[in-house]
């Protein structure tokens, strides 16, 4: 599977949903598919993308939220599956778009090409692994939280940026989500 | 009692989300957390955590604070950075080890760098002196962290949390 035909088939008819994306790849892969104020696309932070998503998913309980990041990143970050396993956020599905492959810095082997099993890592933590086929169900309703981890060819791909200024990435994404109230509070 | 105290502003200013690694001088602070109704607590496997935690919970519309030892405070350098580039507001409650009569000597490289490390990150560092100041410095961070988008980093002195042996330590 192509990494960005992946990601724009999840993000198809997103609605009203969440999403936050780790740094690198991932970020390009939901900006190619389709800026969205909607979307927090991470420039740095690595590692903590699954954890930008359980906050936002406790924060607003009632909207859908959906993390996609890279198997480095997400391996940076691991322990946060333990911790989104203890909460067990209904509303939250974590997908990991696994190259195999440190993208950003010369396509090195990350621990997923030498055996090391994400979506095993995420059930043992008590998240439910999904399969592809059935991941666009799982993000806008089944009872999370939903993991998935998306083996994708390891391809150089030109690069789609999201904007840069953090500042303005966090006021759009709450002005979006929270209207006036993002401003008063 | 402080933690009292700084449960009842948490509380007040609408902190709804507390993020926390385990620690013995936040231990009564955690409980009456976990005992609130009206809050989340979620326990971290490391403090790094916690800051992406909050940026999300504040993404989403909620306020937060995040608890964690001074040797916490080495594990959050790097996503400080986003704090910053952001302009996220953040509340993190430090209680001080490797400070006042430490008998850890491990815990005194990274207690001595707190101050240093997280100004360096663009974090604004208050200190109170004693015990009655600290309820007080914990009103003032949140106030200064959500209406003026800082983070801020209260430091909970170690000769107000009173823990002096690691038989102490346990004991609690």
């Amino acid at each position: 599977m192509k990494r960005r035909d992946a990601v724009r088939s999840l993000l198809k008819n997103r609605k009203q949903l969440l999403v936050v994306a780790g740094l690198g790849s991932t970020a390009w892969d939901v900006t190619a598919a389709g800026d969205s104020p909607l979307t927090f696309p991470m420039w740095g932070a690595m590692g903590q993308a699954a954890m930008m998503g359980l906050g936002l998913a406790l924060a607003q309980p009632k909207r859908r939220v959906l993390v996609i990041t890279g198997d480095g990143e997400a391996l940076m970050g691991l322990g946060a599956l333990a911790t989104i396993g203890v909460q067990q956020p209904a509303n939250l599905t974590v997908v990991v778009i696994d190259n195999e492959r440190y993208g950003e810095t010369g396509m090195q082997k990350t621990h997923t090409a030498n055996g090391v099993d994400l979506a095993g890592v995420a059930r043992a933590c008590g998240l439910n692994v999904v399969d592809f086929k059935n991941l666009g169900k799982a993000i806008h309703g089944k009872s999370g939280p939903n993991f998935a981890a998306v083996k994708v060819e390891a391809e150089k791909i030109p690069l789609v940026l999201p904007p840069r200024e953090g500042t303005l990435l966090k006021a759009r994404f709450r002005r979006a989500l929270l209207g006036s109230k993002a401003d008063s509070e | 009692m402080w933690p009292e105290g700084i449960h009842k502003e948490l509380s007040a200013a609408g902190v709804r989300l507390v993020g926390y690694v385990p620690d013995a001088g936040h231990k009564r602070l955690i409980e009456l957390c976990q005992a609130d109704k009206k809050m989340r607590a979620v326990v971290l496997t490391t403090e790094e955590e916690g800051i992406g935690l909050a940026a999300g919970a504040w993404l989403g519309g909620q306020k937060s604070v995040l608890l964690m030892q001074s040797s916490g405070v080495g594990n959050v350098i790097n996503v400080l950075g986003m704090v910053r580039e952001c302009r996220f507001p953040l509340v993190t409650l430090v209680t001080m080890r490797g400070e006042q009569g430490e008998f850890n000597p491990w815990q005194v490289p990274m207690g001595q760098a707190v101050r240093p490390v997280l100004e360096a990150m663009g974090t604004v560092v208050q200190a109170p002196a004693s015990a009655e100041d600290i309820v007080p410095t914990v009103n003032a961070a949140l106030r200064l962290a959500y209406n003026s988008y800082a983070s801020v980093a209260v430091l909970i002195p170690q000769r107000v949390i009173g823990i002096k042996s690691f038989q102490d330590q346990a004991s609690r």
